[in-house]
């Protein structure tokens, strides 16, 4: 029970944290085709542009300042870097990404030191919010919570109740007749990518904080991020989120479950003694192979239902 | 026709095979000259390195180039085989009677048999479908590498290549020795690919990556052209992974996973996925940039991903993309015409660059050195580089430099333009 | 700075010639420092460079090793097998003959059997492998090399001396091992199981876990299964993240554990962990900025800092370079076979007693010192007023542990 209630909430924050890391490559993903890269490195700059202004300021301007300057950088990029790069494909825009990823940790690392810095989480919300079991629920997982979910809630009424919304809807599903009906796609493509940036931003602000904020934040997330982007499907937000919750609750159970592979098929009847060849195989624990059940999610996602769970087209 | 009319034509048959062989023959030179003149066993090796690259590139754009396949996951073709060949090497050291240098035969069966298996499933589509799953089988890949004994978990796996029977001649032990093996495999294996490029499969690949309707329509089966260009094309990355086993006799997790087929992705692009000859320029080109690079600057990484960026930005065709462009202007033989005009382009991307990197360097050693001391040197200038004057100097020489560019390219293009299209009149004539 | 450098090395390596005994005055002894330098991981290989530095100045000041200065040269091998294998030809290249690497026990292993094949291949252009910090037990065991020797202690003898003083603790009964699923994290892992229950007879482990390194984002569900398993006190041999973020998961669920480490001081982990651990977090090391035992280790410790505005964090680079001096001094050249037999079985004194080079395994036994991170202390680390405070010493015998290295020696 106790260990079922932990499980899913864990995983049920990681899930929503996830989410909030892949909102943004989402919309960006589905509308412009683009696989961003260097998304990770956005959220990177996030938790740096935070932590500065923080310093300065406090964290409450940090929260709002900080996405606003990521998004700007983003626009940035999409303005002077990927728009340049877009009639020549997809590939050289998803190279452009990948270059972009080590320009900008070179620039975090030449602006902030090789070491992490000290990002903290706000005196007011470092407070244990409620104790369960004897262990406690930090206030400030709860703020990230409640984050996330006003994120969802906000970009989802954004998409369907707005005109912005609609011609970006529009792009997502019909890219074409969108910009034969006169939308200026390529500004709408602008602000897509700076949206989607400073999302990436917002979770750094949050995320920074909660974890760390050190060069290799943005190698430590990895292409996770992708991985709920498609299972989730192309140009459906609720897929990704559905997609997110699912990645991290599996992660977290899986970590919190002691179960080998040869248990598995132990209770399938088959007897797998110590000096099989394959024993190594046999006694990776669920555990193990927590970090990769996403990639394997992705896979047979992919293989039996190419458009992903929410999916509205394929590529 | 007269005996002088005809001793022009023969010239002008022997220019015309010098501009069209020429540079086969002075590869040909280069690749066996070139050891011998960098004769460091780190140049041998990089060299050697290069070779390996060149293979492996090149099995990439069979997917990339030639079928419209993008892939995140080719060094897990790569990787297996060259894990498979170690452990060979490792048998071979325990008694069986074998030779070394053939290892790449039972990397390429390794790499056609894990592209059999992944690409039964993986190539039923193309696009972001094709490329996702790539890029979740080499996460997979590369995750259990990192805790499975067959691939040695992060120590990796070594053997000796100087077991087992050895021609005669051919130890293994000089550095040199691997590298004429390495050539040899690479020139062979080379070859092969440029044949598959010939063959009826070659031609429907291309098919298939352009317009799949129609290829699907005129009765190809596109996703069996795609499979078996898939399965070949690890096989090729298969041959490439043996090779870097007797290279290195060592392999580690990280030659299977994503970033090392984010690495070979790069390596073709640059070098221009549209010609054969591509990945084999962005091969050698990058390899040498990944090894020289580091030892000359710390703000390598810097340099790297700056280089990525406006390559791609500018530079979309890749190397053999920019060289082609020339090839019409080359056989018309007007080269020489575009030399004032690349001259004067030159001097001002010249100075750009000694203010941009001078600029760099500062910022660089500023805010990463270690410990108190201020003075450094750029180009044997030794100064402080806290004081501000360094800072403006380089500042305004790049500044100039960008200024210097943009006045000048417009001219630059303009004759690049005239000289390309009286070459075109030329050459249609 | 290096291209021109490197063109003088290549000048120097091609003057040296094969004969690096031939040496004349005014040449330097050249010593490679290998580390990554570069990208996310460079800040462990820089931490370790400026003390090398300085310490080599320090021997230079005192006019060098046989009258040659000493000179370090760096090669970045960006935490990479095949990068460091490239490097290593190069340093050979250059005439060098002494390689000083110790992040990453993988690459340390992968450069051990590059290095044996390039001793054995070429015998005029050998090298000798300084390990100052990777410390995975099978590189003085069943991987042991003459041409390897390392200046710190290895997992094994780090977990003796950490469970010869947790006995002593009388709070201490439940231990649960959480490590990195690697060879370190394995390594630590199996000592812990066999010396807990060896040393500590009042403790049992109630957990162990090996999680994925550096891929975890959110450390929750561990420390949820370190508190259901009841456990007050956690021994971990993780670095980096996987150690800052696990701290922090368990300060943010009201996990209340001491930790002993291997790794908390490296460079950048204070700073993460802060206030919050301090009284519960402590660390195995040869040294910590809070040892005042020498007065003239102290002054020099505080030149250092008066010089580069940093920490001194390995002390181990003062015994290694010093005992190189010595190794030199005794075989009257730089040969690295007679190098290396000069240094098997060699004693020094160093400024916190007498070290031991084995001559058996090539492993370093010098004193071992228990610390905890606190606020009372003289020197604070990275965070101001907090450092490390010394709690328990161990003396270098009683970090003696056997070996099963069987070492194949050139005759």
């Amino acid at each position: 029970m106790e260990l079922v209630v932990f499980s899913l909430l864990n995983g049920i924050v990681f899930g929503l944290l996830l989410f909030m890391m892949s909102a943004g490559l989402t919309l960006i993903f589905s509308m412009m085709g683009v696989l961003n890269f260097a998304h990770a490195s956005f959220y990177m700059l996030g938790a740096y542009f935070a932590f500065q202004i923080s310093q300065a300021v406090g964290f409450w301007p940090a929260l709002v300042l900080a996405p606003l300057v990521v998004g700007v950088a983003g626009g940035l990029v999409e303005r002077y870097g990927l728009r340049r790069v877009h009639k020549h494909g997809h590939v050289p825009e998803l190279l452009f990404t990948f270059g972009l990823a080590f320009l900008i940790q070179e620039f975090v690392v030449l602006g902030w030191g090789r070491v992490g810095v000290p990002y903290r989480v706000p005196e007011i919300l470092n407070f244990p919010l409620f104790t369960l079991f004897g262990t406690n629920f930090p206030a400030y997982r709860a703020f990230m919570v409640l984050i996330s979910i006003g994120m969802f809630v906000a970009l989802f009424a954004i998409l369907t109740r707005t005109r912005v919304g609609l011609i970006v809807q529009a792009s997502l599903t019909h890219p074409h007749i969108a910009a034969t009906l006169g939308h200026n796609v390529p500004r709408v493509f602008m602000y897509v990518f700076a949206g989607g940036t400073a999302l990436a931003g917002l979770a750094g602000v949050i995320g920074g904080n909660a974890f760390v904020t050190n060069p290799s934040m943005a190698a430590l997330l990895g292409t996770i991020v992708f991985v709920v982007v498609i299972v989730g499907g192309l140009g459906s937000l609720t897929g990704a989120f559905i997609a997110a919750m699912v990645i991290g609750i599996v992660q977290t159970f899986s970590v919190a479950l002691d179960v080998s592979v040869g248990s598995f098929f132990g209770l399938l009847g088959l007897d797998l003694s110590s000096n099989s060849i394959f024993y190594e195989y046999w006694t990776l624990t669920l555990t193990d192979i927590a970090p990769v059940t996403p990639y394997l999610l992705l896979v047979l996602i992919l293989i039996f239902r190419p458009m992903g769970l929410m999916g509205k087209r394929e590529t | 026709m007269t005996d002088r009319a005809a001793g022009s034509v023969r010239n002008i048959a022997w220019a015309s095979y010098l501009r069209s062989y020429g540079l086969w023959v002075l590869a040909a030179v280069a690749i066996f000259a070139l050891p011998h003149v960098f004769d460091s066993r780190a140049n041998q090796s990089m060299f050697g390195q290069m070779g390996i690259f060149v293979v492996f590139a090149l099995s990439y754009n069979m997917l990339l180039g030639q079928s419209g396949m993008l892939s995140f996951g080719h060094a897990v073709y790569f990787g297996f085989a060259g894990f498979i060949s170690v452990h060979v090497m490792r048998i071979i050291e325990s008694g069986f009677a074998f030779p070394v240098v053939l290892l790449p035969l039972f990397g390429a069966a390794a790499g056609l048999a894990l592209g059999i298996i992944f690409g039964s499933f993986s190539t039923r589509r193309a696009g972001t479908v094709f490329a996702m799953i790539s890029l979740g089988i080499a996460e997979l890949v590369g995750a259990l590498a990192f805790f499975i004994g067959f691939f040695g978990g992060e120590e990796g796996i070594s053997g000796d290549r100087m077991s087992g029977p050895s021609l005669p001649g051919l130890s293994l032990g000089p550095q040199i020795q691997v590298y004429y093996v390495i050539a040899a495999w690479t020139l062979v294996a080379a070859l092969l690919m440029y044949a598959i490029t010939r063959t009826p499969l070659g031609r429907m690949a291309n098919a298939v990556r352009d317009n799949p309707e129609r290829a699907e329509f005129i009765g190809y089966n596109t996703q069996r052209v795609r499979f078996r260009m898939f399965a070949l094309s690890g096989m090729f990355a298969g041959v490439a992974g043996a090779l870097f086993a007797i290279q290195f006799e060592f392999l580690q997790f990280n030659n299977i996973g994503v970033a090392a087929s984010g690495s070979v992705l790069l390596m073709t692009f640059i070098g221009g996925v549209g010609f054969f000859m591509g990945p084999i320029l962005g091969a050698i080109l990058v390899t040498f940039l990944e090894l020289e690079l580091v030892n000359v600057t710390q703000a390598w990484l810097l340099y790297f991903g700056l280089f990525f960026v406006l390559m791609v930005m500018f530079v979309p065709a890749g190397l053999a993309g920019l060289i082609m462009r020339h090839q019409p202007i080359w056989r018309a033989g007007i080269l020489h015409k575009l030399a004032p005009a690349y001259g004067l382009a030159l001097v001002p991307s010249l100075i750009f660059a000694v203010g941009a990197i001078g600029l760099i360097e500062i910022i660089y050693f500023t805010s990463t050195r270690a410990g108190l001391n201020t003075v450094m040197s750029v180009y044997t200038i030794t100064f402080d580089a806290v004081k501000p004057l360094p800072w403006i100097i380089a500042g305004v020489v790049a500044a100039g430099g960008f200024v210097l560019c943009r006045l000048t390219f417009p001219t630059v293009r303009k004759v690049w333009d005239e000289v390309f299209l009286e070459a075109m009149a030329k050459l249609n004539r | 700075m290096s291209a021109k450098r490197l063109f003088i090395g290549a000048v120097a390596a091609a003057g040296v010639g094969l004969g690096a005994a031939a040496a004349n005055a005014n040449e330097t002894i050249k010593i490679a420092y290998q580390e990554p330098l570069s990208g996310p991981f460079a800040n462990i290989g820089t931490a370790g460079l400026s003390d090398f530095l300085f310490v080599a100045a320090d021997i230079n000041k005192r006019g060098g090793i046989l009258g040659h200065d000493i000179e370090i040269v760096q090669f970045d091998n960006k935490l990479s097998g095949q990068e460091a294998i490239i490097q290593l030809q190069r340093a050979i290249d250059q005439g060098i003959r002494f390689l000083l690497q110790g992040q990453s026990s993988g690459i340390a292993l992968a450069l051990g059997d590059a290095i044996t094949k390039n001793n054995a291949r070429n015998p005029d252009n050998r090298i000798l492998h300084l390990n100052y910090a990777a410390v995975a037990p099978a590189l003085t065991n069943e991987k042991c090399s003459f041409w390897h020797f390392r200046f710190d202690a290895n997992v094994d003898m780090k977990m003796a001396a950490l469970t010869n003083y947790m006995k002593t603790q009388s709070d201490i009964s439940k231990v649960y091992l959480i490590n990195q699923n690697y060879s370190f994290g394995q390594a630590v892992e199996a000592a812990a199981k066999k010396m807990v229950p060896a040393n500590m007879p009042n403790a049992t482990i109630v957990g162990a876990e090996l999680h994925p390194l550096a891929r975890i984002q959110d450390f929750a569900p561990y420390v949820q299964k370190i508190k259901a398993s009841g456990a007050d006190t956690v021994i971990t041999g993780n670095w980096g993240n996987d150690l800052t973020l696990l701290i922090k998961a368990a300060n943010d669920a009201g996990l209340d554990v001491k930790w002993f480490t291997y790794y908390a001081g490296a460079s950048g982990t204070p700073t993460a962990i802060g206030k919050a651990g301090v009284g519960k977090v402590f660390m195995i090391t040869e040294w910590h900025q809070n040892v005042l035992e020498s007065a003239e280790l102290e002054e020099f410790v505080n030149r250092y800092e008066a010089e580069y505005g940093d920490e001194f964090l390995f002390y181990r680079s003062k015994n290694t370079l010093e005992m190189l001096k010595l190794a030199i001094e005794a075989a009257g050249s730089t040969d690295p076979v007679k190098v290396a037999f000069a240094f098997e079985g060699m004693k020094y004194e160093s400024e916190l007693g007498t070290v031991e080079m084995r001559a058996e395994d090539h492993q370093l036994f010098q004193k071992l010192y228990v610390s905890k991170w606190s606020d009372n202390v003289k020197y604070s680390q990275e965070v101001e007023g907090l450092g490390f405070e010394t709690q328990g010493v161990i003396e270098s015998a009683d970090t003696r542990i056997g070996t099963v290295c069987k070492m194949e020696r050139p005759s």
